[in-house]
């Protein structure tokens, strides 16, 4: 089957700042993205956990975009801006996907 | 009831053993734990009925002047308890001028449990207050943001970063929980006695057992706070989230001679700026001042204020609200 390489941009962020990454996406030249909710973890602050939290700081939430290589950059750098200053994790890989005319 | 009396009935009440259950279950690494959903569907009841029965209850004893003065010194109360409070913190903690502002925020702004919480305990003791308070605590919510926000620029612009006020304005004010708590109160106030008639049995019968698992809960978070973030207070600071609602308290107090408050609505008041948020100003100063530390402002607000105002607070205030209006 014919596949074609994608970028994958994966953001682990703290949840108050979700609508504010979503409203950047939308106004940015991607096709979609998923959001995906992060039960705990252990980071730079110690060991964290979502359970039980009634606000949403402390919690953590994880963003995935699919980009063509040649977006990548007009992608990355203003979310980059965006999240720079926040508790997370930006990291890119390469994936394969069936539908290229999708992203 | 001597003030002894009234702190140890406040402390058997099941509300403060259950929230003391939660603190020992996380101190002893019990797996106890109520799901996120859960515990924000038990704030969202929380605050429905709360603001519910507020409004019903002014839609009963009708507006006056002494609402909009209690409004207004809400909003003043607000708006200088952070300042206060960031000024003590520079000077007798190593804070920095960042973790100050996001500090002193979370103690400008109210508690909502503290609150039900201490309606709770003045209805133990016959305690009737102005329904209107409710309104007083949704707007006490939002003015401390914007101090902290400026305190936090003042101090240090460099760290504070280029934050769009007009955009945090916009997520603060319209906040999950200040829209709950304001519509419930707007529902209550048109509905009035009619409308508390019809769904009395969903947030009157069940209110204080709700509280009960939502304090389990707090507990909880709290004492898993403590257990983690405990190392991030410094004794001075553990001072400040016992002095500083003490402070608030007395500032309040005064302030109210002038309100013409019931005692139950004076201790209200105490209590509302004795209390230091946990839900709606941590979520608004990760947006705001991200470089603060929330290990700090969680726990010091959960894991010190909250059980500090629970247990000893409360009976305080009701007491000193008898002196002042009683």
């Amino acid at each position: 089957m014919e596949m074609h390489p994608k970028k994958r941009i994966d953001i682990v962020l703290e949840a108050p700042v979700l609508k504010r990454l979503t409203d950047l996406l939308d106004r940015l030249d991607v096709t979609g993205y998923t959001v995906l909710p992060v039960l705990g973890g252990k980071g730079h602050h110690g060991v964290w956990s979502r359970e039980g939290l009634p606000s949403s700081a402390g919690a953590m939430v994880s963003v995935t975009v699919i980009a063509a290589e040649e977006n990548l950059d007009a992608v990355l750098e203003p979310v980059f801006a965006l999240v720079k200053r926040h508790i997370g994790i930006v990291t890119v890989s390469d994936v394969a996907v069936l539908r290229s005319d999708r992203f | 009831m001597s003030i002894l009396d009234l702190a140890f009935q406040n402390i058997v009440s099941p509300m403060v053993l259950f929230f003391a259950l939660g603190v020992a279950a996380a101190l002893i690494r019990s797996d106890l734990s109520v799901p996120e959903a859960a515990a924000k569907l038990l704030a969202l009841y929380l605050m429905l009925a709360i603001g519910f029965k507020g409004g019903a209850e002014v839609a009963k004893s009708g507006v006056d002047a002494a609402m909009a003065l209690t409004i207004g010194a809400g909003i003043l109360l607000s708006f200088s308890i952070p300042v206060i409070g960031y000024a003590l913190l520079r000077l007798t903690t190593r804070l920095s001028g960042v973790d100050a502002a996001a500090v002193a925020g979370h103690y400008g702004s109210i508690s909502i449990v503290t609150f039900v919480a201490a309606t709770e305990a003045l209805k133990s003791l016959g305690l009737a207050y102005e329904g209107y308070l409710i309104a007083v605590a949704a707007v006490m919510e939002t003015p401390a943001i914007i101090a902290a926000l400026l305190l936090a620029r003042r101090g240090a612009p460099a760290e504070a970063g280029g934050e769009s006020t007009s955009a945090l304005l916009r997520e603060v004010a319209t906040n999950g929980s200040v829209v709950v708590l304001v519509g419930s109160f707007l529902i209550g106030w048109a509905t009035g006695a009619e409308g508390m008639a019809m769904i009395a049995p969903f947030i009157v019968d069940p209110f204080r057992g709700i509280l009960c698992l939502f304090l389990l809960d707090m507990g909880l978070v709290a004492g898993r706070g403590l257990r983690q973030g405990g190392r991030s207070l410094s004794p001075a600071l553990i001072g400040f989230g016992i002095y500083f609602p003490l402070l608030s308290a007395a500032l309040t107090g005064l302030m109210a001679l002038g309100l013409g408050l019931s005692v139950g609505g004076t201790a209200l008041l105490i209590t509302l700026a004795a209390s230091a948020s946990y839900i709606a100003v941590p979520a608004a100063m990760r947006l705001a001042l991200p470089e603060a530390n929330p290990a700090i402002y969680l726990t010091l607000s959960l894991g010190v204020t909250f059980p500090f105002n629970l247990t000893l607070g409360i009976p305080l205030y009701a007491a000193l609200a008898q002196r002042i209006a009683g």
